[in-house]
C-alpha cells in the first residue's frame, strides 16, 4: 500500500484526478470524468470512500455522481431531487457534503436534500424551503444557489446552510427548522441596517476542532463567529479586498484559516492588480499574512470561485487552489510559497484534496 | 412498438442504454416512461418538473416537433436529440 493525494476537482467540463505522492512534487492527471457534465462540487465521505460530484448540465439537468473506486469510474442519479411538478425547477447542484452517515446536496434554487443511501435517491429538506423569510429570498448574480453545507461534527441534529443573497442559516432539529444567522453580518447592496436575512455568504466554513467557531467569506467582508454563528464580528480588515468567494480552514489550527481577496463586485472579480495572492490568518482573522512566492506578479487577472480551493492534512499542511481559467495551484507550506499544479485545465469550480492508501 | 434514436451522449450516463429501441407508450411521455422501466434514470435526464421535456432535449415524431402529450402511434419513430447550445 502507497499513499497518495488526490485532488478532487470539478471543472465546467467534468471532473479530474490529480495525484501524487505525499511529497507533492510530481502530479499526474486522470479525466475528464461525469461524462463532460458541469462539476459545482466534488467531495469525499472518509467513512465510506465514496467520490460525490455535483452539477448541472444544460441538455441533461441536474444530478450527483458517485465513485466508489477513487474516481475511476462513476454512477448518476437525480432520483428524487426535485421539488415536486408544480415547485420550481432545479438547475444545478451546488453542494455535495456528507455528514453522519447521509448525503446532503444543496441546490439552485435553493434548497436542501438529503439521501441516506449514497446518492442513489434523495428527499427534500423541506423544513428550510418553508421557512418564513423564503418569499423575501432574492438571487444573486450566480442565481438563488445553496452553496455551504457544515456539519456539526457531533451533533447530526445540527447543520448551517448558507444561501447566496439570502444568508446563513442553522438547524439543531435534523432540519425541521432553521434560524437566521446573520447578525453582525453587512449587506450594502440595500439600504437601512443589516436585515435578518439577505446577506450575501460566499463560502461558509468551521474551524477546526471547534464546533461553534465559524468563518464565511461575504460579498461584503470576511466574518467569524464564536457562537454557532448567532453573531459576527468582521474581520475584513488589512485584506485588499473585501470580496472574494474561496475560504478554507486548518485541519487542526482553529486560528488559521485561507482566503482569496478578489477585485470588487462591479471591477471584475479577479485577483487584485493583476498579482496573485493566496491571504491566511493565524490568530483568528485579527491579522493577515499574503502569501505569493511562486504565484504569477503580474498580469495575473485570476478569478478563484468558491469552491475552488482545499488543504490537505498534511503536516505541514497542502493547499490548493483552482482558477476559472484552469490553472490550479498548490502550497506545501502551509501557504507561503506555491507552484503551478496543472495549468491546462477547464475553468475550476471547485477543489479538494485527500490521502488514500492504494 | 415504436422505434425511439437516443443520443449517443445520454448512453454514458445511463447504463446499458441502447442508441436505439423499441417500446411502447401511445404519447412521448409513455414512451420515455417505458425507456425509464427498462433504463432506470433516463427519464429523469430527458425530463424536468412540470412535468415537462427538458428545455435543450428536443424531441420528434415521424420528424414533426414533439412535447410529452404528443400521440406515438405504433410504428412511429421518435427521435431524441439535444438542442445546440452551450460553449
Amino acid at each position: 500500500m502507497a499513499e497518495r493525494l488526490l485532488l478532487l476537482v470539478g471543472t465546467k467540463k467534468g471532473a479530474f484526478i490529480v495525484e501524487s505522492g505525499p511529497d507533492r512534487k510530481s502530479w499526474t492527471v486522470r479525466g475528464p470524468s461525469c461524462e463532460g457534465y458541469p462539476i459545482q462540487d466534488i467531495n469525499w465521505d472518509p467513512a465510506t470512500s465514496v467520490m460525490y460530484a455535483g452539477g448541472g448540465s444544460a441538455w441533461y439537468g441536474p444530478t450527483v455522481f458517485r465513485s466508489v473506486d477513487l474516481g475511476r469510474t462513476w454512477t448518476q442519479s437525480s432520483d428524487g431531487l426535485t421539488y415536486g411538478d408544480d415547485g420550481p425547477k432545479i438547475s444545478a447542484v451546488w453542494s455535495v457534503t456528507p455528514a453522519h452517515g447521509a448525503l446532503y446536496a444543496g441546490v439552485g434554487p435553493a434548497g436542501l436534500f438529503r439521501s441516506d443511501d449514497g446518492a442513489r435517491s434523495w428527499q427534500h429538506v423541506e423544513g428550510l424551503t418553508n421557512h418564513p423569510t423564503r418569499s423575501t429570498w432574492q438571487p444573486g448574480a450566480g442565481g438563488l444557489i445553496l452553496h455551504s453545507i457544515v456539519p456539526h461534527p457531533t451533533d447530526a441534529s445540527r447543520m448551517w446552510v448558507a444561501i447566496s443573497a439570502v444568508g446563513t442559516f442553522e438547524t439543531v432539529d435534523g432540519g425541521a427548522s432553521w434560524e437566521p444567522r446573520n447578525r453582525g453580518v453587512r449587506a450594502d447592496f440595500q439600504p437601512g441596517p443589516p436585515p435578518e436575512t439577505g446577506q450575501c455568504v460566499h463560502k461558509l466554513v468551521m474551524a477546526a476542532g471547534e464546533s461553534e467557531h465559524l468563518y464565511q467569506q461575504n460579498h461584503c467582508g470576511v466574518y467569524r463567529s464564536l457562537d454557532g454563528g448567532k453573531h459576527w464580528d468582521e474581520i475584513t480588515r488589512d485584506l485588499p479586498s473585501e470580496f472574494g468567494f474561496a475560504m478554507a480552514a486548518h485541519p487542526r489550527d482553529p486560528l488559521t484559516v485561507w482566503n482569496i481577496p478578489l477585485s470588487g463586485p462591479e471591477e471584475g472579480r479577479f485577483m487584485p492588480d493583476g498579482q496573485a495572492a493566496v491571504w491566511r490568518t493565524e490568530d483568528g482573522g485579527d491579522n493577515w499574512i499574503r502569501g505569493d512566492a511562486g504565484l504569477p506578479r503580474r498580469d495575473a487577472y485570476l478569478g478563484v470561485l468558491r469552491e475552488a480551493m482545499a488543504r490537505d492534512d498534511l503536516d505541514p499542511v497542502g493547499v490548493y487552489f483552482g482558477t476559472s481559467t484552469g490553472h490550479l495551484y498548490g502550497s506545501a507550506d502551509g501557504g507561503a510559497s506555491w507552484s503551478a499544479v496543472v495549468t491546462t485545465l477547464p475553468p475550476i469550480w471547485s477543489v479538494e484534496a485527500i490521502r488514500v492508501d492504494e | 412498438m415504436a422505434l425511439v434514436i437516443l443520443p449517443r451522449s445520454l448512453a454514458p450516463l445511463v447504463p446499458g442504454l441502447p442508441h436505439r429501441a423499441s417500446v411502447d407508450g401511445e404519447t412521448v411521455g409513455e414512451v420515455i416512461h417505458a425507456l425509464d422501466a427498462s433504463w432506470p434514470g433516463v427519464a429523469d435526464r430527458l425530463c424536468e418538473a412540470g412535468p415537462a421535456l427538458r428545455q435543450h432535449i428536443n424531441v420528434w415524431v415521424d420528424g414533426e416537433p414533439a412535447t410529452l402529450a404528443t400521440p406515438v402511434g405504433p410504428s412511429a419513430t421518435v427521435h431524441v436529440i439535444p438542442a445546440i447550445a452551450g460553449g
